[in-house]
């Protein structure tokens, strides 16, 4: 069976503040699809509400082609895995992983054979005896993800379950998630602020802000064609430098800045005298003079040195720094702070995007 | 001679009790591991310290242990006039509880059934009042706790609250004029033309019954909130998500989250009910007989004190082991009670 998940112009709206605007878009069956974007946007709002535990108050909510409204939590074919994993202290591993079965009434015998199944997907065949409270970080983790695998579901749901975990371990998650995603082959929605890890897991992202969505796409999508200012920022490092839009041509805009006439990418068909912002990223400016349009000089302002890569600070136009990623290749001289250097960049690297109304 | 051993006794008690507290303090220190962590003393400095063991084990050994040692002495004596005290007459003996069984001193009569039936109806009642107390209480505490906002809870606690100003005996009254034959509620069943005749509530014991459950209401419900609200939403909204019905969340996520409020809240209102006083007099019908009032008869209708201490440390022995054997059962331990 089928198990699109479908947002149509959901709305969800708590006293007079609306969490999500609009909201439409269609989560195909074994996708690994992020909602991304920063805390307050309504990302856990839209997982609540797709597990039931909400209501739109418009628009409807659809999975496997099947309005879900009216239908409980415990009823839906969802699992959701909480931020704090909420597994049950007063059980062992075993009990927590079975408990949805125990509850759909599966015999021992069965329950038995499927809890060992998971233990071994999980890679804790063995610890079924063992207390909650015995487990590790990423232990519990993958016992969390066992227990809502358990009751097969066509939709998991997971609300930002690696934030508790040390860096090193949720890198380490986010490849073992995705690995266990191929082998179940479920749709997983994802619910994250890390760019980072929305951008390793995900088939598709949804980036949010202020309850809307503002672009839905693939990971290299969203960085590189962003839709919005918002995700332009938002997604990755960015340079805004904002201006007027000076001329536009062949996909093309020239921006007027107050570093000078600097050109990017016109996605959204910006004509002359329109209000924009040009985002180049730190890795695409390169020290050194280049085009003319794609040129501009700026005061070094502090240097940050990372190892394999240094970031160099420059004054920006407002408060904000321009960033500069320069590699350890012997060909680029890092400037020293106080000069003032020239930094070019591509074009088709960088893109213009209409400032906010 | 033995006079004067448990004279000794008393005076050296407190002593004692210092001391172990001491000897805890100590120790308490030392199984701390770490050298970082602080003893007793240092934690909360000497002077208070100080005053913590003395206060402590003087309201341990003063207003608890040594009366009910008084008492459980008391009851292995015959009853004397004072004069007698410690004279020729005096001496150690099982007659008062020989009474409470066989309801003589001397010979193996027919067992004292007025006596027993009434130990025994009391022991039950307070089950089933511990009972209707749970039911009542464990609805109210999960909404309180894990569903209302906080301005209706804040609302809840003060209704609840409220009423447990007024007087114990005037609320006792007031629940014989709602239950009497001629009482609120049976006027009001009659002119809704309900029933007949006037429901003899009071003779019933339905007014006891409600009065007990009534007096103890809060002794339960207050552990059962804090148990209750202690326990994360999300692990509530997790059974859910897996799909289990209401009633299976309650049986075995939230109930066994809250077994030591639980355990801590049904002790305490049997306890409290086996041991009621003012309620089963004014509330309780002709037919039912309090063990309780039984006992206060022993002391100021029959002037018995060493009866009446005997029949009193029957029941308190009789509650706390029927306590302790029903938290073996429920695999409650002391110390997550007191929690």
């Amino acid at each position: 069976m089928s198990a699109d998940v479908e947002l149509d112009r959901v709305t969800i709206r708590f006293g007079p503040f609306t969490a999500v605007r609009g909201a439409t878009l269609r989560i195909q069956d074994g996708e690994f699809f992020s909602f991304l974007g920063p805390s307050g946007c309504g990302k856990t709002t839209i997982l609540r509400t797709i597990s039931g535990f909400l209501e739109p108050s418009e628009g409807t909510v659809r999975i496997g082609g099947r309005d879900m409204r009216g239908i409980g939590p415990n009823r839906r074919p969802t699992a959701l895995i909480f931020q704090n994993l909420a597994l049950f202290p007063l059980m062992s591993v075993a009990e927590n992983i079975g408990y949805g079965l125990r509850v759909r009434g599966v015999p021992a015998a069965e329950r038995k054979r499927k809890v060992d199944a998971l233990l071994n997907l999980i890679a804790l065949a063995d610890q079924g005896g063992k207390r909650i409270n015995e487990l590790s970080g990423g232990q519990k983790q993958r016992v969390a993800i066992a227990r809502a695998l358990a009751v097969e579901p066509d939709v998991l749901l997971l609300d930002e379950p690696l934030s508790a975990l040390d860096l090193k371990l949720r890198q380490h998650m986010r490849n073992e998630l995705r690995a266990i995603q191929r082998r179940v082959h479920t749709t997983f929605i994802y619910i994250t602020h890390d760019q980072g890890e929305a951008l390793t897991m995900s088939d598709r992202i949804a980036v949010m802000n202020a309850g809307v969505i503002e672009q839905v796409g693939d990971g290299r999508t969203v960085y590189d064609n962003p839709a919005t200012p918002f995700v332009a920022s938002f997604v990755g490092e960015n340079n805004p430098i904002p201006g007027q839009v000076a001329g536009a041509a062949n996909g093309m805009a020239v921006l007027e800045t107050p570093l000078g006439r600097l050109a990017g990418r016109n996605p959204g068909g910006l004509s002359a005298g329109q209000a924009a912002t040009v985002f180049v990223r730190p890795e695409a400016l390169r020290l050194g003079e280049g085009a003319a349009e794609a040129t501009f000089r700026a005061t070094v302002r502090a240097i940050a040195f990372e190892g394999n890569l240094s970031h160099v600070y420059l004054k920006g136009p407002a408060e904000k720094d321009i960033v500069l990623t320069v590699g350890r290749d012997a060909s680029s001289r890092v400037p020293q702070q106080g000069e003032t250097a020239s930094v070019h960049f591509d074009t088709r690297a960088a893109v213009v995007l209409a400032a906010r109304p | 001679m033995i006079e004067s051993l448990v004279k000794g006794l008393l005076i050296a008690a407190p002593f004692a009790v210092v001391a172990v507290f001491w000897i805890m303090a100590v120790r308490e220190r030392r199984l701390a591991g770490n050298p970082g962590a602080r003893g007793f003393f240092q934690h909360n400095g000497v002077p208070i310290g100080i005053f913590l063991l003395l206060a402590v084990g003087f309201w341990a050994v003063v207003m608890i242990v040594l009366p009910q040692l008084y008492m459980v002495d008391y009851s292995f004596h015959p009853k004397l006039p004072p004069k007698d005290y410690g004279g020729p007459k005096d001496h150690y003996t099982l007659e008062n509880y020989h009474y409470f069984i066989f309801g003589s001193t001397t010979e193996r009569d027919a067992l004292n059934t007025t006596h027993l039936r009434a130990f025994f109806l009391t022991i039950v009642c307070s089950i089933v009042v511990t009972f209707v107390n749970f039911c009542i209480c464990y609805p109210l505490a999960y909404y309180m706790a894990q569903a209302a906002p906080a301005s209706r809870v804040r609302l809840l606690m003060l209704l609840l609250i409220v009423p447990f100003w007024v007087n114990e005996i005037l609320r006792a009254f007031a629940f014989r004029i709602i239950f009497g034959t001629s009482g609120i509620l049976n006027n009001v069943l009659m002119a809704l033309g309900v029933v007949a005749e006037p429901i003899d509530f009071l003779g019933l014991d339905v007014g006891l019954y409600t009065g007990l459950s009534y007096a103890y209401l809060l002794m339960m419900m207050f552990p059962l909130y804090n148990a209750i609200e202690s326990l994360d939403r999300n692990q509530i909204e997790a059974a859910r998500d897996l799909g289990a019905p209401w009633w299976h969340i309650h049986l075995n996520v939230v109930m066994p989250h809250a077994k030591p409020g639980i355990a801590s809240g049904c002790t305490m209102v049997f306890m409290l009910s086996a041991g009621a006083l003012a309620a089963p007099q004014i509330l309780g019908g002709p037919s039912s007989l309090w063990f309780t009032p039984i006992v206060y008869d022993r002391f100021y209708q029959a002037f018995n004190w060493p009866q009446g201490s005997a029949y009193a440390f029957i029941l308190l022995l009789t509650c706390v082991l029927f306590v302790m054997a029903v938290m073996r059962v429920f695999k409650v331990s002391l110390g997550e009670i007191t929690r």
